[in-house]
């Protein structure tokens, strides 16, 4: 099994959950696998042509995919794949923002 | 750098930095001597600034162009219940300078923008990014890597933090990776949830800020080893801390001059200031899209949401707006803003229009829109997740 830790942006399409675990023997596998458990997370991992978005940060252990072989990264079981999620500040609700 | 002394005062203040061995005299005279730009005084800004001056960093810039709110003093430490409706720079100067006399502190009462952002920047060592937006994020970024500065960086969302130390200079005279080797692009607005959807625990800006704190401090001394090219994670609810490691993209094209940031991360300037522009009048009621009101969250535009449907619906799908239901209205009128910007939503955009026209033409609003599809057109174009009714 692979372990995928979801960011908090992502988790309100996972019941709340921070670790899913899929088969998978590559990455892009294993964020189908991930789409599929939670199809109203598809539209957040992959554009209209089925690519892992660009905003999608994906790494395994501690390295980032890029570095390794993309989407096509081997996976093996007991590996542990982060989508890591731009995240911008703490602004709440009804306050202003700071530019 | 010998030439950078201490009084006795001083000496005395800074003791405890003094006795440690790898930090000694020497690393004090870094602090003195440098100068560091704070962008923005909220959650991160409050610790951030009051380590950096209790630590003796000679000059410190403050970034800011907001006024305390009392929503701000769940987390934004630095002020109190006396400084509402007071800037916060000036605020922020008149508690450290307490804090350290000794020091000179700089205030830029504006929004940091591509137009001012090169000149501010330009005269300090280096930045650390407490800001709580993209566009913000991606300027001072970029301005950082132009300019030659080191970007200490820190962001929050709920219980989740992020720090690194971006385009860190390297003693072999290379540079580290920046904020766009990470995340080469912003989401599109209303993609992801925003900040303004998800709320930040108030002690979480109180922990990455200090350790932004410390990442200034040891860039600026050489003590110990900076987080240049690693990424640290923190998540709050379960404790569980994380370090990736971020590796320059050779495919990025070079940054060589700052560009319009609201526009790269997706949000149309002031979506709803021209009538023209949105605010297609229905009946005499202005509208706006879904689409808009997205961009609006996700670019933290000053703005009310007020749901005008029965609890009952509320409670099956909503979209965080204020909840008074169409027959209570009358009862809400002077809780209803006259100044800010005010989109109202219904189930499918009619009650609310019904209310938009009431509140005109009883009370005399010019601020209000309606949301046009109400939260069932929000369910089906931008957020999939939610029910439909």
């Amino acid at each position: 099994m692979i372990r995928i830790f979801i960011p908090t942006p992502l988790r309100k399409f996972t019941a709340e959950k921070s670790i899913v675990e899929v088969q998978a023997r590559t990455v892009a596998e294993a964020i189908q696998g991930l789409a599929l458990s939670f199809p109203e997370m598809d539209q957040h991992l992959f554009d209209s042509d089925r690519n892992i978005r660009k905003f999608v940060r994906i790494f395994l252990g501690d390295q980032d995919i890029q570095q390794l072989d993309g989407p096509d990264t081997a996976l093996k079981s007991g590996d542990e794949v982060s989508i890591i999620p731009a995240i911008a500040g703490g602004k709440t609700d009804g306050e202003k923002v700071r530019r | 750098m010998s030439q950078i002394t201490f009084s006795k005062q001083e000496l005395e203040r800074y003791s405890r930095h003094l006795i440690i061995p790898e930090f000694n005299i020497e690393g004090q005279r870094k602090l003195k001597g440098a100068r560091v730009l704070v962008v923005g005084t909220g959650g991160l800004g409050a610790p951030l600034l009051q380590y950096l001056t209790a630590a003796g960093v000679g000059t410190i810039g403050i970034v800011d162009f907001d006024i305390v709110d009392e929503s701000n003093l769940q987390r934004q430490v630095l002020f109190t219940v006396d400084d509402i409706g007071k800037p916060k720079v000036e605020v922020a100067k008149q508690r450290l300078e307490k804090l350290n006399p000794h020091l000179t502190f700089r205030t830029y009462n504006t929004h940091l923008n591509a137009s001012n952002a090169l000149e501010i920047i330009k005269d300090f060592d280096v930045v650390a990014d407490g800001t709580d937006n993209f566009p913000t994020r991606y300027l001072v970024n970029d301005a950082c890597v132009i300019l030659g500065k080191v970007n200490v960086y820190a962001s929050i969302f709920r219980f989740e933090g992020q720090a690194s130390v971006f385009n860190y200079l390297y003693a072999d005279g290379s540079r580290g990776p920046n904020y766009r080797d990470l995340f080469p692009v912003p989401p599109p607005p209303g993609l992801v949830p925003s900040c303004a959807e998800g709320g930040v625990l108030g002690v979480l800006p109180g922990i990455l800020g200090s350790l932004q704190a410390n990442e200034v401090i040891k860039v600026i001394t050489g003590v110990g080893e900076t987080l240049a090219g690693r990424l640290f994670l923190f998540d709050a609810a379960g404790f569980t801390t994380r370090i990736l490691r971020i590796a320059k993209d050779q495919t990025a094209k070079a940054i060589t001059q700052l560009i319009d940031y609201e526009e790269f991360c997706g949000i149309p300037q002031q979506v709803m200031a021209d009538e023209s522009q949105s605010g297609a009048r229905q009946n005499g009621v202005r509208e706006v899209t879904v689409q808009q009101l997205a961009q609006l969250i996700t670019s933290g535009a000053d703005f009310d949401l007020i749901d005008v449907r029965e609890p009952y619906e509320y409670d099956i799908v909503n979209i965080n707006g204020r909840l008074i239901p169409k027959g209570e209205i009358k009862d809400h009128v002077d809780e209803i803003s006259r100044q800010r910007q005010v989109v109202v939503h219904c189930r499918s955009g009619k009650r609310s229009a019904d209310v938009v026209r009431e509140l005109q033409d009883k009370y005399g609003f010019e601020n209000l829109y309606n949301l046009k599809g109400g939260v069932l057109a929000w369910a089906k174009e931008i957020d999939h997740s939610l029910p439909v009714y």
